[in-house]
Parts: C-alpha cells; sequence; structure tokens
C-alpha cells in the first residue's frame, strides 16, 4: 500500500477557484479523480464487461501502457488530445454517454499530465492518518479552524445557552430540555457546568434510544417481513439489544462481532445471539409461487448491500450484476462477501420461525421453575410402577372390549365444515375432520382461542341408533389442540337443515376430565366455560363421545350437521375428528377404556409370554395413557406442559443466526440471474482491494468477517462510523454521500478531520461515548447556528463549519419532542413495538391476511417514536410524512424535506390533537393567568416569548374563547380527541380554546427544528 | 439526502418571497393559474429534450397480473390444442412460479374474440366498450418483464428496478416537469378492488419517491376516510378556525425567521398554505356529485362507489386540475384459477370504465396531451394451472397506450402461436418508460440523478429504446 498522501499543504487551493492557475498543484484524489470517475471510468474503469479500447485510466501503469498520456508533456498526451478535439468520431466524453468537460476540468487534466500525472489510492481505501495537534487545542477545533483559515472563514460565536442546553438534548437523547433545566443550565456559570451536562446526558438511558434509531435505519430493522404480505416476524429484542449497547457503551467492535456474529462468538451468550438477529433484517417472502432460487440470490444481495452501507460506506449492489464501474469491487468480491451468509439457517420462501426465547432473569427463573417441574411430572409418569401391574391386566380385556366395540361402528362421510371464525383451519382428510390453529390470527392477537366448528355427514342406508364423536391422535401430539393437549366441548348438536337438534337420550364418553363430564356437552348450557367435556389426563389416547337419539334415525343418505362449540378458549378444540353410526338394537354405552389403536390391538392379541421386549414397551405406554389410577399424575402433566407451552407462547422471542453445518452453494451470477447456474461457486472471502493481513490462506466464518470489519488495518469502518455520527451532530457528513465513501461519494472537504476522528475512535477502543463527547465539547458544536449574510453566501450549505446548522427533528423525535411537551411522553424503554392511532383503513392494501391495526391503549399509546410498529410496505403515515425510511432497504441517510403532509400531520392527526390538549391542560393546571402563556412558551420552546408574539397570539384566544363559549357542543367534540383523560374541573371552553394555543405551539418551524 | 441543486434555489426563491410580500401575497402567488406562465412548482428539466406531445400520464394498473390470452391477444392454435402437453419446445429451463417443476398443459382462450375498428383488431369479445374506442389506442401484445412474482413485478413496472428504495415512475415524471397544480399533489393513486376477491397486497413503495425528494412522491387518494390521509381538521373545529390557527403559525414562524435567517421557514410557511388549500380542494375534486348525470352515465358509477369507474372519472377531474400523474390501481386480476369467469367480472368492472375515460378525455380536447397507459405486472401462462386458471407469466403480457402522441388503430408486435413468448418486436418495461418519457419530452438517457454512485435513471442501466413505431 502506498503511503498516505499528506493533503494539509495543499488544501489552500480550493476545488472552487475557477481560474487557471499554471502555479496551482493538481491533486490526484482531489481534483482528476472525480473528473475521471465521472466522465471516463464507465468505459475505461475497472468494469472489465463494459471495457472499451482495453484502455482503463484507473489504473496510471495501465493508462501508461496503452500510451493515454505522457507524464510532464500533455501536448504529447493522447488524452488531452481527445478532449480536445471537434472530431465527433474522436471526442471523449463520446456525444452519446450525455457527458461533457467543462473547460476548467480540461485545464485540470492538462495540469496533472503536465506534473507528472501522478496517482493516488482512492482516498478511502488509504489508512487514516492522525493529524498531530497541538497542545491544549480541541483536536476538532484545531482542524476546523486550520481550514477555516485556509478559506478565510470565521467561526461563529458560541450559541446562547438556552440553544445549546437545546441542541445537546436533541441531539443525545432526543427530547427537548423542560424549563426548569434550562433555567438552572442558563444560570450555571461555572466552566465545567456544559461538560457535565453532557455527561449526564451520555449516561442518561434515553440516549441509548437517541442512537439507536440511525443505527436501526442503516440495519433496516423493522417488524415485518417487506415482502408482498409483509407479515410480522419476531425481532423487537434487536432494537432494545441496539438501546442496551449504546447505553452501555458497549465498544464498537463488540458491537460488530455480535450482530455478524453473535452466534459464533467463543463467549456466545444469550445477548450475542440476539445481536445476530442482524443477519435476519433481510427482507422475505411468503407469495405462493416464489421460487427459492430467486429469493435465496435476493436474501444474499441484501446481506451484502448491508455490510456495505452499515460498515463500509460502500455502494455494492451493481456488482450484483457486473464489476463495479467506479470502485475495485468485483462482482466475485460481491457474491464471495455474501459467501459468508451461506450458513444461516433459515427458510428462504415461507413464515419466519418464532425464534429464540428472549428471557430476564426474572422470566429465567420462572422458565426454569416451568421446565423442571415437566421434566419431574414427566419423569414420574415414566417411571417403573410394579404396583400397576394388576390394573394393567385388567386393562387388557377391557381394551380388546373397546377394540371389538370398534366393530360396531361404521364412520360416516363428511362434508363442508366450517369454522365460524376461522380461529381454526379446518381440512377434510376422507373421514376425518383435521383442525389446526391458525397461527396467524393468534400471532396478531386476534384470535380469542374460542370457535364453533360445524360438519355436514351422511346417514347410511342402514337404521341409527348411536352416534360416535372420536377426537383421535394420530400423528397429532395429542387429542386436543389446547397446549396441554387438552380440548373442551362445551356444547354439541346434530341437526338436519333447520329442523330443532335431535334429542339425546344417553351420553357417554370413553375417558372423562373430572369436573368435565360428558353429560356436560348436551346439557344445553354453552355460554359457561367450564361446562363442557374435557379429557385432560387423557389426551394421549383415542377418546370417543357415544351419543344415543331419543328416536332411531332411518333415513338414507340423509344430511346431518353436528355443530361442536369450543367455548373453554386457549384453541381448546378437536384435533381430528371422524364420526361414526351404528344401527345395533341396544346400542351400548361408551367403553370405560378409549379405544386402542389398531398397533395395540393387534399387540393384545399376541400372548403375553410371547410379547418382545419392544411389544412390551408400547403396550406400557399405551395402557399408561388410559390408566386409571395415572389420571391425576397425567392431569398434572398435562397443565404442567401446557403452563410451559403459554409461557413459552407468550414470552419475547427474537428470530437469530443459527449456523448450519452445511452452508448453502453460492455461485457468481452471471448478470445476476439466478437462473444461470453456469457461474463458478466461490468461498467466503473478503474483498480482494481492501487490506486483510491475517485472514489468508484459510476458510473464513463470518466471525472472520466481523473481525475484519473492526481490524485496525480497514480503511472504511471508521471512518464510515464517525462520518455517520458528524451527520447527526452537524446536519451533513464530513463526506456528504454517507453510504459512498468509493469513487462516487465524495472526498471530504475537511479529510485530516475525518481521519483523525476515524483514528480518535479506533485508538479509544471503539468508544461510541468517547466520539460523541469529544464532538459535542468542541467550540466547533458549540457555534450559533445562525448564519451571517456572509455565510450564506460564501457557504450556503455550511460545509467549512463556520457555523452549526439548524435542521428539523427526525420523524420519531418530533413524535416525542410532542409527548414530551404534553406531559403524555412514556418514559418507558423497549418492548413490545408499539401503535399509536392511525387512519382507518391505511392497511386496506395489505392482504394474505387482511389486517386491522388496533391503535394501543394505555400508557402504550404514548411511546418514543422508535418504538412505533414498523409495517415496511405501509410504515406508518405521520412517521413517513416527515421521511422515516420504510427500511426495506439500508438508509444511511433520510430525506429531510418540507412537505404539506408535515402540516396535515401536525395540525390534523389525533396523536397531534390530543398532545395539544394535554399541553392546554398542564397550561391550565400550573400555571395561573396572566403567567399561561409565558408558562408555555417555556414548555415548548425554553425561552420566554416576544412581545410580538404576545400580540400575536392573543387575538386568536381571545378569538377561540368566544367561539367555544357560543358552541360548547363544538369545545366537547374537539376535546375529545384521544384516549388521555379530560380533567373534570375544567372549563372546557377555556381549555378547548388553550388547546388551539397550545397546537399552534407544537406546529411551530422552531419547535420541531435543533438549530 | 438531497442531490438536487433547484431545490435548495427554489427555497431560497420562495424564503425572498415569503419575506418580501407576506403570506396573503405567497398563497396568491402559489395559487396562479398554470397556462403560461411558471408552473407552482417547476421540475428540474427547465429545457425539454424533445417537443412534449403528453403533458401528463394516467397509468391504469391491473394489478395482479392480467391474461393477454382473455384479454388482448387471439390464439386461435392454443384453442386447437386445449388440452394436450404443452410442447416442451417452449418452456424448458424456463422461468416459472407456482407451475414450476409441474406438469404443463394447453389450456385455450376461455372468451372468444371479435373484430373491431378500422382494422378489425381482434380482442376479447368481453370488452367491446373499449372495441369502440380501439382505434384511438395502440395496443402492444409483446411487452415483456424480468420479474414473475407480484411484488416485485410491480416494483419492476413501476420504477424499472426490482430493489426497494428508487423512485416511482410518477414521481420521476414529477421531479423532472414539476407540477400544474397548486393545490394538488402532482403524483396522485387511486386503488379499487375487485369482487373476484383476488385482491393482492399493494405496498405504498409503489408510488415512493425513493431517493428523491418526498415532495415528488405519490399521495393515495383513497374513497373512505380522508381522501388524503389527515385531511380532515379535527372534530370541533370549524375552517375558520383552522385558518386562523394556521395564519398564526405562519405568522409566529415569520417571526422566528426574523431571528433565525433559516430557508426552510419560508418553505415551511408554503407548504401550510398548500396544506390548507387541499384541505378544501381535495373534497372539491372527489365530490362527484358535481357531475352531471350523463358523465355519471357515461362511467356507469355513484359517487362514493370506490370503483374503478369512479376512479376514471376521478382522473379525469385530476386531469383538468393539472396533475403531473395519476395512476389507478384496480386489483383482482390474479386468475390462478377460475380465469373464465374472473375475467367476466374484470370486463363488467372495466370496459366500460376505460372507455369513458378515453371518450370523455377526448370530448374535452385532453386525449391529445394526455396519455393513457393500460399494463399488469405481467402477463399469464398459456399453460393450465389447477385445470381452471394460469400462471404468473414473464415473457409475454398485452399493454396498451392511447392519447398523448400515440399512434391509434395500431397493433404492435405479437406472440408465438401459443401466446407463450414475445416474439415480434419484443419490448421491455424499460422500452415503455422510455417511450412515455419521450412523449413526455425527457429524453431518457439523459435524465438521471446520481444515487450510490451511479446516474440512476427510470431506465435501468442495461438500456431501452423509444418505441417509435408507434407514435404519430
Amino acid at each position: 500500500m502506498k503511503s498516505a498522501p499528506q493533503l494539509l499543504p495543499v488544501l489552500a487551493f480550493l476545488l472552487s477557484h475557477a481560474t487557471a492557475d499554471a502555479e496551482r498543484t493538481v491533486l490526484f484524489n482531489r481534483d482528476v479523480r472525480p473528473i475521471l470517475s465521472d466522465n471516463c471510468f464507465y468505459c475505461h474503469g475497472p468494469d472489465a464487461s463494459h471495457r472499451k479500447g482495453k484502455l482503463r485510466l484507473d489504473i496510471r501503469e495501465e493508462a501508461l501502457r496503452k500510451e493515454a498520456f505522457v507524464p510532464g508533456a500533455p501536448e504529447k498526451s493522447a488524452l488531452i488530445e481527445r478532449i480536445h478535439t471537434s472530431d465527433k468520431d474522436d471526442v471523449m466524453p463520446p456525444p452519446d454517454s450525455h457527458k461533457s468537460l467543462t473547460p476548467n476540468q480540461k485545464e485540470t487534466l492538462r495540469l496533472w499530465i503536465s506534473q507528472g500525472a501522478q496517482y493516488q489510492l482512492h482516498w478511502s481505501y488509504e489508512a487514516p492518518a492522525k493529524a498531530s495537534i497541538p497542545q491544549g487545542t480541541h483536536p476538532v477545533d484545531a482542524l476546523v479552524q486550520q481550514r477555516l483559515r485556509e478559506v478565510g472563514l470565521k467561526q461563529a460565536p458560541e450559541a446562547d445557552r438556552r440553544t445549546l442546553i437545546r441542541r445537546l438534548f436533541l441531539d443525545l437523547i432526543g427530547l427537548p430540555p423542560s424549563a426548569a433545566e434550562t433555567a438552572a443550565f442558563v444560570s450555571d456559570s461555572r466552566p465545567e457546568a456544559y461538560s457535565e451536562l453532557v455527561d449526564r446526558l451520555l449516561s442518561n438511558p434515553h440516549y441509548g434510544e437517541r442512537m439507536a434509531q440511525g443505527w436501526l435505519d442503516v440495519v433496516r430493522f423493522a417488524d415485518t417481513i417487506g415482502y408482498h404480505s409483509d407479515n410480522p416476524r419476531n425481532i423487537y429484542p434487536y432494537r432494545d439489544w441496539v438501546i442496551q449497547s449504546f447505553n452501555s457503551n458497549k465498544r464498537f467492535d463488540r458491537f460488530t462481532l455480535e450482530q455478524v456474529a453473535g452466534d459464533l462468538m467463543p463467549d456466545a451468550s444469550d445477548e450475542t445471539r440476539v445481536g445476530s438477529a442482524f443477519n435476519r433484517l433481510i427482507l422475505s417472502t411468503e407469495e405462493g409461487g416464489a421460487q427459492a432460487k430467486d429469493y435465496e440470490q435476493r436474501m444474499l444481495t441484501d446481506r451484502v448491500r448491508a455490510i456495505g452501507a452499515a460498515w463500509l460506506g460502500q455502494t455494492t449492489g451493481c456488482a450484483q450484476c457486473h464489476d463495479h464501474k467506479f470502485d475495485p469491487f468485483t462482482t466475485r468480491d460481491f457474491y464471495s462477501l455474501g459467501a459468508f451468509f451461506a450458513d444461516i439457517k433459515e427458510p428462504i420462501i415461507g413464515r419466519r420461525e418464532d425464534g429464540m426465547l428472549v428471557l430476564d432473569p426474572a422470566q429465567k427463573t420462572r422458565f426454569e421453575e416451568l421446565t423442571t417441574k415437566r421434566d419431574r411430572l414427566q419423569a414420574e409418569f415414566r417411571s417403573p410402577r410394579p404396583d400397576l401391574e394388576p390394573e394393567m391386566k385388567a386393562w387388557e380385556t377391557e381394551a380388546l372390549v373397546a377394540a371389538s366395540f370398534k366393530d360396531l361402528w361404521t364412520p360416516a362421510p363428511l362434508s363442508t365444515p366450517a369454522a365460524s371464525k376461522g380461529n381454526l383451519n379446518l381440512r377434510l382428510d376422507a373421514q376425518i375432520l383435521r383442525a389446526s390453529v391458525d397461527a396467524r390470527r393468534t400471532a396478531r392477537n386476534q384470535s380469542d382461542g374460542t370457535e364453533t366448528v360445524s360438519v355436514t355427514f351422511t346417514l347410511p342406508e342402514t337404521p341409527v341408533t348411536a352416534f360416535r364423536i372420536e377426537a383421535l391422535r394420530e400423528k397429532s401430539p395429542a387429542i386436543g389442540l389446547g397446549s396441554n393437549g387438552n380440548f373442551v366441548v362445551s356444547e354439541l348438536s346434530i341437526s338436519k337443515g333447520k329442523a330443532p337438534a335431535l334429542s339425546l337420550s344417553r351420553t357417554t364418553a370413553t375417558f372423562e376430565q373430572p369436573g368435565f363430564p360428558a353429560t356436560a356437552a348436551t346439557d344445553g348450557i354453552a355460554d359457561q366455560k367450564n361446562n363442557g367435556w374435557g379429557v385432560l389426563g387423557g389426551t394421549g389416547a383415542d377418546q370417543a363421545l357415544v351419543l344415543q337419539p331419543t328416536q332411531p334415525l332411518h333415513e338414507p343418505g340423509a344430511k346431518y350437521t353436528l355443530k361442536l362449540h369450543f367455548l373453554f378458549g386457549e384453541n381448546h378444540g378437536i384435533a381430528n375428528l371422524r364420526i361414526s353410526t351404528t344401527g345395533e338394537q341396544s346400542p351400548p354405552a361408551a367403553p370405560k377404556t378409549s379405544s386402542p389403536s389398531p398397533e395395540i390391538t393387534t399387540l393384545l392379541k399376541v400372548p403375553a409370554e410371547k410379547r418382545t421386549a419392544q411389544q412390551k414397551q408400547k403396550l406400557e405406554a399405551a395402557f399408561r395413557d388410559v390408566a386409571q389410577s395415572l389420571t391425576d399424575l397425567r392431569s398434572r402433566l398435562g397443565s404442567a406442559e401446557k403452563d410451559l407451552a403459554d409461557f413459552s407462547a407468550a414470552a419475547p422471542k427474537c428470530l437469530v443466526s443459527i449456523s448450519a453445518p452445511a452452508p448453502r452453494t453460492v455461485r457468481i451470477l452471471p448478470r445476476g440471474n439466478w437462473m444461470d447456474d453456469s457461474g463458478e461457486a466461490v468461498r467466503a472471502a473478503l474483498p480482494s482491494y481492501l487490506p486483510k493481513t491475517g485472514f489468508e490462506n484459510r476458510d473464513l466464518t463470518r466471525l472472520d468477517l466481523a473481525r475484519w470489519l473492526v481490524d485496525r488495518q480497514n480503511p472504511l469502518t471508521a471512518r464510515t462510523v464517525t462520518n455517520r455520527l458528524w451527520r447527526q451532530l452537524f446536519g451533513t457528513g464530513l463526506s456528504k454521500v454517507l453510504d459512498d465513501l468509493g469513487a462516487q461519494g465524495e472526498l471530504p472537504l475537511n479529510q485530516p478531520l475525518l481521519d483523525w476522528l476515524a483514528c480518535e475512535f479506533m485508538d479509544s477502543g471503539w468508544d461510541y461515548k468517547h466520539m460523541v463527547r469529544t464532538i459535542v465539547t468542541s467550540s466547533t458544536y458549540r457555534q450559533s447556528s445562525v448564519p451571517s449574510a456572509e455565510q450564506t453566501s460564501a457557504d450556503p450549505y455550511n460545509r467549512e463549519l463556520a457555523r452549526q446548522s439548524a435542521f428539523r427533528l427526525d420523524a420519531e423525535l418530533v413524535r416525542d419532542s410532542a409527548l414530551a411537551i404534553s406531559g403524555l411522553l412514556s418514559p418507558t424503554i423497549g418492548g413490545q413495538s408499539a401503535k399509536p392511532y392511525q387512519p382507518e383503513g391505511y392497511w386496506e392494501n395489505l392482504n394474505f391476511p387482511r389486517r386491522e391495526y388496533p391503535a394501543d391503549s394505555g400508557e402504550n399509546q404514548y411511546r418514543r417514536g422508535l418504538y412505533t410498529w414498523w409495517q415496511r410496505s405501509f410504515l406508518h403515515p405521520s412517521l413517513l410524512a416527515f421521511d422515516a425510511p420504510s427500511r426495506e432497504e439500508c438508509c444511511a441517510e433520510r430525506n429531510r424535506s418540507n412537505i404539506p403532509q408535515q402540516a396535515l400531520v401536525l395540525l390534523n392527526d389525533p396523536s397531534y390533537v390530543e398532545a395539544a390538549r394535554a399541553f392546554a391542560t398542564q397550561v391550565l393546571e400550573k400555571a395561573p393567568e396572566p403567567e399561561r402563556l409565558r408558562w408555555a412558551w417555556q414548555r415548548a420552546l425554553q425561552r420566554e416569548p416576544s412581545q410580538e408574539e404576545i400580540k400575536t397570539i392573543t387575538p386568536v384566544l381571545e378569538r377561540h374563547r368566544a367561539m367555544y363559549r357560543e358552541n360548547p357542543a363544538a369545545a366537547a367534540e374537539f376535546l375529545s380527541v384521544g384516549q388521555a383523560p379530560i380533567p373534570k374541573n375544567v372549563d372546557p371552553g377555556e381549555l378547548a380554546a388553550w388547546t388551539h394555543v397550545a397546537r399552534i405551539l407544537l406546529n411551530l418551524h422552531e419547535t420541531i427544528t435543533r438549530s | 439526502m438531497n442531490t438536487d441543486p433547484h431545490f435548495f434555489s427554489r427555497r431560497a426563491f420562495l424564503g425572498r418571497s415569503a419575506q418580501g410580500l407576506g403570506a396573503v401575497a405567497l398563497g396568491s402567488l402559489l395559487g396562479r393559474e398554470a397556462a403560461g406562465k411558471p408552473l407552482p412548482f417547476p421540475g428540474v428539466l427547465s429545457n425539454l429534450h424533445f417537443p412534449q406531445k403528453a403533458k401528463r400520464v394516467i397509468w391504469l394498473t391491473m394489478a395482479g397480473g392480467p391474461s393477454h390470452l382473455e384479454t388482448f391477444d387471439p390464439k386461435p392454435k392454443l384453442a386447437e390444442m386445449h388440452g394436450q402437453p404443452m410442447p416442451e419446445s417452449f418452456t424448458k429451463g424456463q422461468q416459472l412460479a407456482q407451475l414450476q417443476g409441474q406438469k404443463l398443459t394447453c389450456f385455450g382462450p376461455q372468451h372468444p374474440f371479435a373484430k373491431f375498428g378500422k382494422n378489425q383488431t381482434e380482442i376479447c369479445a368481453l370488452f367491446p366498450k373499449l372495441g369502440s374506442v380501439l382505434d384511438e389506442i395502440c395496443l402492444i401484445r409483446s411487452m415483456t418483464t424480468d420479474a414473475i412474482n407480484h411484488d416485485p413485478a410491480h416494483m419492476f413496472m413501476n420504477t424499472g428496478s426490482q430493489i426497494a428504495g428508487r423512485p416511482s415512475m410518477g414521481a420521476w415524471v414529477t421531479y423532472g416537469l414539476g407540477s400544474e397544480s397548486s393545490n394538488l399533489p402532482g403524483f396522485v393513486v387511486l386503488t379499487s378492488l375487485g369482487k373476484g376477491g383476488q385482491n393482492q397486497p399493494i405496498a405504498a413503495r409503489q408510488w415512493s419517491s425513493g431517493f428523491l425528494p418526498s415532495r415528488y412522491q405519490g399521495v393515495q387518494l383513497r374513497s373512505k376516510g380522508d381522501p388524503v390521509l389527515y385531511l380532515s381538521t379535527p372534530k370541533g373545529v370549524s375552517n375558520s378556525q383552522q385558518e386562523a390557527d394556521v395564519q398564526t403559525i405562519a405568522a409566529l414562524n415569520r417571526h422566528h425567521d426574523a431571528l433565525a435567517h433559516d430557508p426552510e421557514i419560508a418553505t415551511r410557511i408554503a407548504q401550510y398554505e398548500m396544506a390548507f388549500q387541499m384541505q378544501a380542494s381535495v373534497p372539491e375534486l372527489m365530490d362527484l356529485s358535481k357531475e352531471g348525470a350523463a358523465s355519471l352515465e357515461l362511467y356507469g358509477c355513484q359517487p362514493g362507489d370506490g370503483s374503478f369507474a369512479s376512479n376514471c372519472l376521478l382522473a379525469r377531474r385530476l386531469a383538468e386540475r393539472g396533475v403531473r400523474f395519476i395512476q389507478l390501481y384496480h386489483k383482482d386480476w390474479d386468475h390462478h384459477g377460475g380465469v373464465k369467469e374472473g375475467i367476466e367480472l374484470k370486463a363488467q368492472e372495466i370496459d366500460q370504465a376505460c372507455m369513458a375515460l378515453l371518450t370523455d378525455l377526448k370530448q374535452r380536447g385532453m386525449l391529445e396531451d394526455t396519455l393513457v397507459v393500460w399494463a399488469g405486472e405481467f402477463g399469464r401462462t398459456p399453460m393450465s394451472q389447477g385445470g381452471s386458471g394460469r400462471d404468473h407469466h414473464n415473457k409475454a403480457m398485452s399493454v396498451w397506450l392511447a392519447g398523448g402522441g400515440i399512434r391509434g388503430g395500431l397493433v404492435y408486435g405479437s406472440t408465438d402461436e401459443l401466446g407463450y413468448a414475445a416474439v415480434e418486436n419484443v419490448c421491455t418495461v424499460h422500452d415503455l418508460h422510455a417511450t412515455m418519457l419521450h412523449q413526455l419530452g425527457i429524453r431518457h438517457d439523459a435524465f438521471s440523478v446520481k444515487f450510490q454512485g451511479l446516474d440512476a435513471k427510470l431506465t435501468g442501466v442495461e438500456g431501452a429504446n423509444v418505441l417509435k413505431k408507434i407514435l404519430t
């Protein structure tokens, strides 16, 4: 590698210098590369497939070999001749490229060649150099001021104290300070007051939330899968992991390792595994007809782009189809990088798995208790019981009777099954009705766990004296669908068409759970949870209910409908149901034991002494499933299993990385075409053009990739991350294009500063809080953001940092700010994603399944914006209006738009109307007249209102007052928006009028701006 | 990210105007009539590359993937081979969706075709009303696409890319040309459901502005609830109270600007003004009861029914009001099963409405500068799926264009004898985009924005051809 170029001596020459200056020194990276990259590399750059005339200009030796120029002699150089010629066939760039060079650019190229046509490695591929800082100066200030001296700009004065505390609060914790905090800071003239405030904010638990937001964008964290049906997945613990990582100041190298390879770390733990959910944040599909190979490729490319965006600041996406046109990133690099992730175990198409249980210590204890209890009961149930031998003998006889009982019955053909609520899915399979719990409805809390199932059956040619309703186990874990294997038939009926239900004279069962007798299913009581036929204790064997109608039937081919109400809840339905009939003259009651399976029946017929050990074992197991003496133990075991299953179902879960022993084969896909298998298979490898000493000659894993990302020799990661941090604290990155530090990105105006930050980040042991503290304690950060006229014209975009910048708050913070001002904001950190009010029907275009959006109630309605349910295809519209990204792709930098929808949100979204009302309530309750306006201004803006402002607002308040005095109904309506309680002892008209004042304050540009 | 230098200068311009003239004057500035005067929202293309034939686009998206074989592409040979195995020469090694790896059987067209227009062009007999205006229409029977699942295929049709995060065509066009409307968004989306129950989901990203500034994103007008999200003033707040608040916000923002010197403040004031105007203009737009009975009868709709026909009528009203890009989604074309009955239903829902839209635009002299496009996201297989339906298919689909300098009465391109693949004048989605841009006066390969190191274009990196033969 070449040594880092020393840019400092020549920075005085500005890019913007328009006049050709024979004296000026041209630098390749700063002056020449942008011209070549924009105009020439497309055909004469790294992409071999697009290369014209076998000439590449990105490598000096290659350019010289093809005699593109003669160093020191522009007049002899083909390049110069070609850019100046008027011959349409010869001129470069060619007319059909729609590119052309300005005279200044041509002159730059000429100068460059005359000065020897020296090349530099692209700036960001060189190791960052740490400038030496004069003793006693703040490094950031030293480097900024050096640059300011060179460009002739002066630093702005320090911002006032109120602006400083507001800026720090919004930047570090994302919430406005209170009036009291502001007043205390303003009057604290001690020199250390500022740094103490910084330290206080860095240890505030909301710091993690503020920092997490940008990271969640860049890794595209969302609650849903993205494609097509855009269904939910379990992922929110990862969001909380990010917050906690920032709060505990987890070192960024560790932070990286846990995300990319948290499952492979030598000290892997639940925590690191949750971090590894990073690898699962990709988009996936449940669309029928999706092809596995297609999506395997989409998932791979998604992951490569994420590594490029989040760590490397490299745009890799184009290398999916062809070598990068501007950077040395090749298609081979692309697929080799993708091969790191080929070990991740996951379905390519379809629903994601539930994921790992993520338990806090209390939950963990509970989980262990429940597991131990279940295991203990299971062991007890399986322990040898010689004392039961007589009972088993008796059972063998009964079971044979029960088996012959089976022969009396003929299964009835079934048709038109229906589940009235859709909580169970039904399927007819020959003569068996199979049911399963609708997982999606359950996952979305749309199922109340009850169901009414009906199925029609056909009567035989022969008379019918009794019906048998069987619950079969078959391949199910148990005969019932409850988490303990149980079902409860609350009530049943058999009827023909619209005729009244058949009257039944006797109801018996093969097994009855204590308190849940068979007769309870036919007692006409359908609305009591604990009234029905249940089988807990007998759920491992087939059970049956025998129903005897008062009158025998003889209606060959008649269609009767069996209706079963499963109203116990918790999905207590029957897994596999069969209906049979008999014509026996005096139909038998159900035998005392359930009918054995055909296999067991066969074994029962084998004489005891001839049974093999295995056969004995099977018989014993069958016996234990029904043994009377074990009924109590079985129900306790069933309950223990249910408790464990219920606990697991409700516990937080997270998709995590699990490494499969046999990774998928990764091939280079020619032109990105997943149908084309002809490409070479590649192994995991690091990008060829970046330094990677220590990673050669062995099979690499994700852990190696993670280690390399934060290896000292990697020139990109520290720059990428500190550049993003700079943007958060100043509004624009030092290199403006945050996701591209490559050739098409921007050479930083102040590279020594970015490089110093990158080096300091690594030198500090990747200490993020240290970097935040370093930057915000600089005087550069503390400058006023109000531009002078001179600054506006000299540096309209504030790239030179001779002032701070004012910019609109991010979407989530717009919400947080309103909630904080109103006093509604929930301080809770982490947890399930929240659903703030959303316009009805906003999800109407979602399907498979169609979905309702139940807004949260209580505290969860007032969570910070970053906890909002992130529905990728339909992000919450008020976040979307303020440029929150859908997170379908990694997003390093959000738009900062200013559009009418933002006005509509702040004016009309019930969240903001309610916040205004709560804010107004506080004004009325906390401040007496004439202090109210002052109090309100302090609360929203942490400053006093000006005379002009008071003059503007007062008549409006009067007007609304008058209006609501005349129309109290309107006031009541206005106050009814939202769930927050309306105070009783306040005049509604007065509150409504003040709600308008509050609303105006929440809508102000200043309120939603950090300056 | 804002890569658009005009954006800043425009802001600065508005900033000066606002400070100099005050909010009332600004309001009237924004409300100025479009004809012959600077646009309220100018686009970035100050000089168009070509003479502009079409000023606006109405894009009728038939979501789900309409079968070309039951709409616009007659295949008697396929009818003959109904029930026979699909010749392997057609399908070997090809990308299929749900039929991948299954036995493939020819499935004949489920409805007869009939001849319409002066060229006696054959289209499905279920579309007689469309047939009656076929001379206005250029039918492309040789369209192809890259994707075969709904979501990626819509993305490709809308953004020219299968990767999320790219701007949709409506955003590109509005970004390039700006909008003639001062009180409506430049890019408007309307959706309607079909009655057949095959309503595939459509993600909001289909009308996203991607990496372009958010103001170019499509704004969905809904038939139920607020037509634009958060459009209604809160209950208990009268219109004049809302106006008072908006004016007070503007006044306080101006006080603040005197201290902060932030050009964003002037833009903020202008956007509040626009939002307030939309609160009046959008309900007025949506109120079809103002349309005469003849108009409602022509389209066959009732005010507020949320139908495709209503949306076609709204499209005309939007076009009249200067909206640049109007996109309608009509769902329920995903006929994996029951294509025969499904298409009948779809014909009932769209035949008259499409005819009415073209007729109405023509009567009002607007068809000549309005480009109307009818397209799904892909076609369907000539092979049967499940004995009554057709699977997704990307090698052949039919689309049509009308107005905006398109040659009416033309059939362009064709598929093979079984309708499996386009064979003559094969065209791509990028070609369709290039042609649309061409009619709007834009050279597709010179209309780009720097994104992630590339000159990103609607027409992608592979190149595209303007379909010159279909132009007048």
